[in-house]
């Protein structure tokens, strides 16, 4: 029984049947990438996981409870954050408050009202967030403008922000889509490194196999709405179906 | 001090000397002399800055912080009103439990309009914001004052006759609203030279009121709560995928800022013990906006200056007519004097609105932040020079480490 557990989830749009029957296991404490090509129906997939799409059927249950038609903040506080194709980041607010606000979510849950404390003064959440800022270097430009930062930097503090909550699953769309070879490099490393340190699953969809072969220990393939096959990225390397898929997308 | 960080508690006391201060700041000018019309410091118009203050400040918690701009807070202000003015009927001419009930009836028709206005974000929330405050509007002028049931008392305005119960009212005390005894009316003159100053209670009142309100808005501003109202405004996509429910924190910011428009209002009936239904046409409701980004919608100080300009323009640029058109530009030939008044004409008088169009449409098309960025930009040509020293001082020495 894995941590996340899809079963029989189909959806259509009109006439187009963007899952049809997806089975799903991912197993706690793994790294598994949904990898396929354009139209295969991997965003779907992932706004099903997060609530914002409700399947026509099936069931998706996060450690035995549904998380269907559950608000995207109620999922989050069962313990999954999501990175964004383009980093949702708050671009108004300085890199230190930008990092303060998922602690104070996951102390406070979806609403507290603190009017009268000072944020700075909340000293416990400030060297948190300091602490978190450290680890993933962006410590010097706390004081600036979240917006201000380059594209990677902007992947690092999303990615930090969805770690502050610990989470115990991280959901990551495309996270290096449109970025330097550079960058994409330092998301592989700080993706391995969280993997390392921590308990934590997470399940990426990439288009880049570069970064799915470096950082996955189970790859499904979606092709057309359904699994093609779910297996090790040794095994899908050579799998015939998966360049079929591929090769026949390319020509 | 005060729990506030350096820079605000200077900011704070800044604004408690401007306010305890302006009867003399605002009178400037000797009484006999030409240029007495724009003396600002008499009662009624002090009066009205320091309750307008707190509309605007009030507005820019939800405007400035979160951005949702709503286009039907006069509603909440003619409410206040209606309430402070029904305690004066019902019970006595004491301020403070009438202001205290334009707060709270405020406070239950804020929830009720905010949370299906909130449904909505963007346009559509000005939208109804603005149908609700129409809506109040139409009941307040008409059909809340009928024979049967005289909620408004229509277009005469609600007001208090001596037929009413007043059950509290004694013999001894004022016949207008007073604090415990003392008229709002009260006055003190104080003649040095050819200068007159003049000292209101009423003024008073209103102003350490807006002092404490305002005290409460930078805490506000300053806090976790003030720092998710700004992130609901950065990122509300984000906000939600961080476990957060954006609703709530929405909803309690509009409901203070609605609290904040009864407050003024119910201040407005304890000046002048009236209610009219106009306080809660739209206009009003656009006024408070237009208050809110000339000063600079988000910034502490911005709207209580908006609000200053809008209600001094409204008051003094109102009174200029030709007479004193034609006194300025006497020393002009006769046919240039002509020239000159046909030409200002339009601007004064009556034509206030043209000039503070005129205003507005500057500030915002070369200070997107409002007044405030204005004092900022003239203070970095002061501090200029040294800042840029401080600056390389800074990068000569960052080599060295």
């Amino acid at each position: 029984m894995g941590i996340l557990e899809v079963k029989n989830v189909s959806k259509r749009f009109g006439g187009l049947q963007a899952l049809g029957d997806v089975n799903l296991s991912v197993a706690e404490n793994s790294v598994h990438a949904i990898i396929g090509p354009n139209g295969a129906g991997k965003s779907t997939l992932l706004n099903v996981l997060i609530g914002k799409l409700i399947p026509d059927t099936g069931s998706v249950l996060f450690e035995g409870q549904s998380v269907l038609g559950r608000k995207p903040y109620e999922i989050n506080q069962m313990g999954i954050s999501r990175v964004f194709q383009t980093p949702e980041i708050f671009g108004d607010l300085s890199v230190l408050e930008n990092m303060m606000i998922p602690i104070f979510a996951k102390r406070d849950g979806v609403f507290r009202m603190h009017a009268f404390e000072n944020s700075a003064d909340e000293r416990e959440i400030v060297e948190q967030a300091e602490a978190m800022l450290e680890s993933l270097n962006l410590a010097d430009a706390r004081h600036d403008h979240a917006a201000a930062m380059s594209r990677g930097n902007k992947r690092r503090l999303e990615i930090g922000m969805c770690l502050a909550q610990e989470p115990k699953l991280l959901l990551l769309d495309e996270p290096t889509a449109g970025m330097a070879r550079a960058d994409t490099n330092a998301t592989i490393d700080l993706l391995k490194q969280i993997k390392d340190e921590r308990d934590i699953t997470i399940t990426i969809i990439e288009h880049d196999m570069h970064v799915v072969f470096s950082l996955a220990e189970r790859i499904t393939v979606l092709a057309q709405g359904t699994p093609l096959v779910e297996d090790t990225p040794e095994n899908i390397k050579g799998h015939p179906k998966v360049r079929e898929a591929y090769l026949g997308e390319h020509a | 001090m005060f729990g506030l960080n350096k820079k605000d508690g200077l900011l704070f006391l800044f604004v408690i000397a401007i306010t305890l201060l302006a009867p003399f700041l605002l009178n400037p000018f000797p009484t006999d002399s030409a240029m007495a019309q724009f003396n600002a410091g008499y009662p009624d118009l002090l009066q009205r800055f320091a309750i307008f203050g707190i509309f605007a400040i009030g507005f820019n918690i939800l405007f400035g912080l979160t951005g949702y701009l709503s286009f039907g807070h006069a509603a909440f202000l003619g409410v206040g009103s209606y309430a402070a003015v029904w305690m004066f009927k019902l019970f006595s001419y004491n301020v403070l439990p009438a202001i205290v009930f334009a707060v709270i009836m405020a406070a239950l028709f804020s929830v009720l309009i905010g949370y299906i206005s909130l449904r909505r974000s963007g346009i559509y929330f000005s939208i109804l914001t603005l149908a609700f405050a129409q809506m109040s509007f139409a009941l307040a002028y008409s059909v809340l004052s009928n024979p049967k049931f005289n909620l408004t008392n229509g277009e005469t305005g609600l007001q208090v006759y001596d037929t009413d119960p007043q059950i509290f009212h004694r013999e001894g005390l004022p016949d207008l609203p007073h604090l415990f005894g003392l008229s709002v009316r009260a006055t003190y003159e104080l003649n040095l030279g050819g200068w007159s100053f003049t000292f209101n209670l009423g003024y008073y009142i209103c102003a350490v009121i807006m002092l404490i309100v305002f005290y409460l808005a930078i805490r506000l501003f300053r806090s976790p709560f003030g720092m998710m109202l700004r992130a609901i405004k950065s990122n509300n996509t984000r906000m939600t995928y961080t476990g957060l429910n954006a609703k709530p924190y929405t909803l309690a910011a509009f409901v203070i800022s609605g609290m904040y428009a009864g407050l003024a209002g119910g201040l407005l009936a304890a000046m002048d013990p009236l209610a009219g239904a106009e306080r809660m046409f739209w206009t009003a409701s656009g006024e408070v906006v237009l208050m809110t980004i000339l000063g600079g919608a988000g910034t502490l100080i911005g709207p209580v200056l908006g609000a200053g300009l809008i209600k001094y323009m409204e008051n003094i640029v109102s009174k200029i007519n030709d007479n004193v058109l034609h006194q300025w530009f006497s020393f002009l030939p006769d046919g240039f004097e002509d020239v000159m008044v046909t030409l200002i004409h339009p601007f004064v008088g009556k034509g206030w609105n043209l000039t503070l169009g005129v205003i507005f449409m500057l500030v915002v098309i070369f200070l997107p932040g409002g007044l405030v960025e204005g004092g900022q930009r003239i203070a970095r040509l002061f501090t200029g020079r040294r800042g840029r020293a401080a600056k390389r001082k800074s990068t000569q020495s960052t080599p060295a480490e």
